[in-house]
């Protein structure tokens, strides 16, 4: 009966919230009309980095993915500008070429190769999120 | 004791449910406790009692209140965001109505892929005031001299002039991307500019909402102590609006002096590499 009752309660939750998550537009992209907004249609990419692009509008990562068939399928996914990923704990040297990474994209509708950042997992564990607040630090002094 | 430890467990599940539905907006999309390194925010000292407002002062590098990104408002003017609610939506007069429905914005309920927009941003014609505010206000520095108060503005690097020693004129040969402006004290700690004279091929914000070269704005800076002012901006546009409607309002913390603001430059070639190796792509557009 416990587990049960906790069972419910726990979905209640997730789905309340997962609700409320999906309702929310992604606030920090150049254009939203173009992407895949159901969060079950995200996709997680084994990949190698080509190049990061730390320019305005939007930074953009372009990354190489093997296809069961062996052939490589180069994605291009961008993130915010550079002051909003600065603000994320993201830098011009964040990637550099031959980086192993997992990036979790949201695709664009058209099925290109093409999306943009959720996060990077990089080969050593650490991730970047390209959504939210981050690089938080102690408050300087007043002036 | 289980009925007890069931309880329990209920509220702890529903304290947890809506702690979580407070916290993911502010964490997940880009409001709330967002750090611009080296910035302080509301968030950094709670509980304080700010010192005094100095008297007839408002400059300083001031950055939005309650994070990096509370000044950023993608989908349209803070106040009256373009999301199909009927509170938001504008008193258009006829006119109005059809200059909106002829932009094709990124956000907003009228929004289009990046590659299919007429949006003069982009392609860094100038986005004027007021959408550098009702957009994308960042970090900005502002000076006071005899004669004007001038606004030096981090998106595109931008800056613009309030002139304190003349009227505003009753007629414009000369229409501007960024209007022209004067402003007075109405009281030691409120200053407030009026603006006009606008070049109308600019937006009202991030959602294609338009104004005409009829257009005047208000703009109102509130000293609400020393730490903070707050910025209050409200279009008046008969030709395209029936009534004023008020479009930001927005607390700002003073920074440190030393503050320095980083560059963010609109660049024709770094924006032409994105639409070809991004944007168009994107939308499904062939190379």
């Amino acid at each position: 009966m416990e587990v049960s009752m906790w069972k419910t309660l726990v979905t209640l939750f997730a789905l309340v919230a997962g609700l409320f998550v999906a309702s929310r537009p992604a606030a920090a992209h150049h254009g939203a009309a173009a992407f895949e907004n159901d969060p079950a249609k995200r996709l997680v990419l084994k990949g190698t980095v080509a190049e990061w692009i730390w320019a305005n509008p939007h930074t953009f990562l372009q990354f190489e993915v093997k296809g069961e068939d062996g052939k490589a399928v180069r994605w291009v996914v961008e993130a915010s500008n550079p002051p909003d990923m600065q603000n994320r704990g993201w830098t011009k040297q964040s990637f550099k070429a031959g980086d192993e990474v997992t990036v979790t994209v949201r695709p664009v509708k058209s099925g290109r190769p093409v999306g943009s950042i959720i996060q990077v997992q990089f080969a050593d564990g650490h991730v970047l999120s390209a959504v939210g607040g981050g690089g938080n630090e102690p408050a300087p002094a007043r002036p | 004791m289980k009925k007890r430890v069931m309880a329990l467990m209920c509220a702890l599940s529903t304290a947890g449910a809506i702690a979580a539905l407070l916290v993911i907006p502010r964490v997940v999309f880009g409001q709330g406790e967002v750090r611009q390194p080296g910035a302080k925010y509301d968030f950094d000292f709670k509980g304080e009692k700010p010192a005094p407002a100095p008297r007839r002062d408002i400059s300083g590098v001031w950055e939005p209140a309650a994070g990096a990104g509370a000044g950023v408002n993608a989908n349209g003017a803070q106040q009256m965001p373009s999301d199909g609610k009927p509170e938001h939506e504008l008193p258009y007069t006829a006119e109005g109505r059809a200059a909106f429905l002829s932009h094709k914005p990124t956000f907003g309920v009228t929004m289009v892929p990046s590659a299919l927009t007429n949006d003069p941003m982009p392609g860094c014609d100038p986005q004027g005031f007021p959408r550098v505010v009702l957009h994308n206000f960042r970090t900005s520095r502002i000076l006071q001299t005899p004669e004007n108060v001038v606004i030096l503005y981090e998106f595109n690097k931008k800056w613009r002039t309030i002139w304190t020693d003349r009227q505003l004129p009753k007629e414009f040969d000369e229409p501007r991307w960024w209007g022209y402006s004067v402003g007075r004290w109405t009281d030691d700690y409120t200053f407030v500019a009026e603006s006009a004279g606008f070049d109308d091929r600019t937006w009202l914000d991030n959602a294609g909402r338009p104004h005409s070269d009829a257009m005047r704005v208000r703009e109102e800076y509130k000293r609400a102590d020393r730490d903070h002012l707050v910025m209050t901006i409200v279009v008046d546009d008969p030709k395209y609006y029936s009534k004023p409607w008020t479009a930001l309002i927005l607390p700002m913390r003073l920074q440190a002096p030393s503050f320095d603001i980083r560059e963010m430059e609109c660049s024709p070639s770094e924006t032409a590499l994105y639409n070809k190796l991004f944007a168009n792509p994107a939308a499904g557009i062939e190379p």
